[in-house]
């Protein structure tokens, strides 16, 4: 899932991990700048507030390896686990 | 902050300076039971927070209550500096002996208060120390320890004044003084501190002005003078810009960012803040032959979204060619961040990064991430190896003249 209006942030999260209705609950409530929105049990991403990101990585490691990986688009490197 | 004269006598006042029995009044009906229950001539005194009430017609004596009312109903319709009276200040006309000058000023360069006093008062200080230099007293005191009446009788005694006088004039300076610690003030000026016939000595005017930071210290000053915390009391209507901004930053809790362009018309706009950068990079591109288009601080970390929107404003005023977003060393606001909110804000408007951005100097936390964003973009990052006053005289070189 890569849907985005960033111009220096970018998420993608993994299809099976979109799904994972315990994994939107936790990412709403660990995202600082609610970048992650649980919608009815699925991954939401709030596109707009995805230049906020304050590079934390509270969301990579709420996630299971692979599910959630943060792209700096300014550089090309990527946060996951 | 500033006070209404109706206001600075409450707070000389309430520090047991003697005043005259005044009214502040917010129709003519009232200043008439006023003036009636003065007895005797009285002034009327437009309630503005600007100067020029004399010239203006906004002070008029009253021989009855009568004239008093009519005055008042004359001036409470009179705008004076583009600003309508808040009411009218219905004082006796006293007989005056002699009139003094006394205040206290915060002086920045010194970072200490001064207590002035003159035996020449009701006029300009300024005029005063430059024609007659010898009829004025000074000292700077400290801020943190209690204020003593030796100290206001050694800066009475300089202009020669001396026996009852003296005596009588030091109490005054004194609870001068400690109204300007205690309140936090930057301005307790009164002027003129008059003696009258009777030899007794009364504040006939009085001008107060407070740290504007002071304000939640002060709260209980504020409300027992009605001052609510809508009331700005700034010195100008806010402009366009600063209401943009401001609301801007009112939106978004995060960080703080302020911005003012009151007197300034340049072509240079200025993203700036970060440990007292604001004032020292203006005055850097100034000194260098530069023109600012505003004022701005930021700090506290704001998001992408409030830097970015601050760039904005300050890239769309009139006039403005290009950007210099300079702060001193930054250690809570993140330099990525403020990185990201002025690019984005470039971009949103459509204009080249590169082009746009004239210099960029903040050295401090996240400049290594700063710096890759800046370099996405073709705009050099600066760290503190550039010091604040080349970087603003880089800005200034890339402005055409």
């Amino acid at each position: 899932m890569s849907d985005t209006t960033g111009i220096f942030i970018d998420v993608e999260i993994s299809a099976e991990a979109a799904g994972d209705a315990e994994l939107a609950r936790r990412l709403e409530e660990v995202c600082p700048v609610d970048i992650y929105k649980d919608e009815g049990g699925r991954v939401g991403v709030v596109r707009e507030n995805l230049d906020e990101c304050v590079l934390c990585e509270l969301c990579v490691e709420a996630a299971p390896p692979g599910a959630v990986k943060v792209k700096k688009l300014y550089d090309g490197t990527t946060l996951e686990r | 902050m500033r006070f209404y004269e109706f206001e600075a006598r409450q707070i000389v006042e309430r520090a047991g300076i003697p005043v005259t029995k005044y009214g502040f009044v917010t129709d003519a009906a009232e200043a008439r039971k006023v003036a009636a229950d003065i007895g005797g001539p009285t002034v009327i005194k437009s309630q503005v927070l600007t100067g020029g009430r004399m010239k203006a017609g906004g002070v008029k004596f009253a021989d009855t209550p009568e004239e008093a009312e009519a005055h008042a109903a004359d001036i409470l319709e009179l705008e004076i500096g583009g600003h309508m009276p808040k009411g009218v200040l219905v004082d006796p006309k006293a007989q005056v002996k002699q009139e003094y000058y006394a205040s206290v000023v915060w002086d920045g360069t010194e970072k200490r208060p001064m207590l002035l006093f003159s035996d020449m008062g009701g006029i300009d200080i300024e005029e005063v120390a430059e024609t007659h230099p010898d009829h004025v007293g000074r000292a700077h005191f400290s801020n943190l320890i209690p204020f003593s009446d030796y100290q206001a009788k050694q800066v009475v005694a300089q202009t020669g004044v001396t026996g009852r006088q003296l005596t009588r004039i030091v109490p005054i300076l004194t609870r001068l003084a400690r109204v300007f610690q205690d309140g936090d003030m930057t301005l307790a000026e009164i002027n003129p501190l008059a003696e009258l016939e009777d030899g007794s000595f009364v504040a006939l005017d009085a001008h107060m002005e407070m740290e504007n930071e002071a304000r939640p210290r002060q709260k209980k000053l504020l409300a027992d003078l009605g001052i609510g915390d809508e009331e700005t009391r700034e010195g100008h209507e806010p402009t366009p810009f600063e209401e943009a901004v401001a609301a801007i930053d009112a939106a978004d809790h995060r960080g703080v960012i302020q911005g003012k362009d009151t007197g300034f018309h340049g072509n240079l706009g200025l993203v700036i803040g970060a440990g007292g950068g604001s004032l020292t990079l203006t005055d850097a591109v100034r000194s260098q032959g530069g023109k600012p288009a505003n004022y701005s601080e930021i700090g506290g970390n704001p998001s992408v979204a409030k830097a970015c929107g601050l760039a904005k404003e300050v890239l769309q005023k009139d006039g403005v060619e290009k950007i210099a977003v300079m702060m001193s060393i930054v250690s809570n606001t993140r330099v990525d961040i403020v990185a990201r909110g002025v690019i984005k804000a470039c971009l949103e408007l459509g204009k080249d990064p590169a082009e746009t951005i004239a210099v960029f100097r903040i050295p401090g936390a996240w400049e290594e991430e700063g710096a890759k964003i800046l370099s996405k973009y073709g705009v050099e990052f600066n760290d503190r190896t550039t010091s604040m006053w080349d970087a603003a005289g880089e800005a200034v070189e890339k402005i055409p003249s």
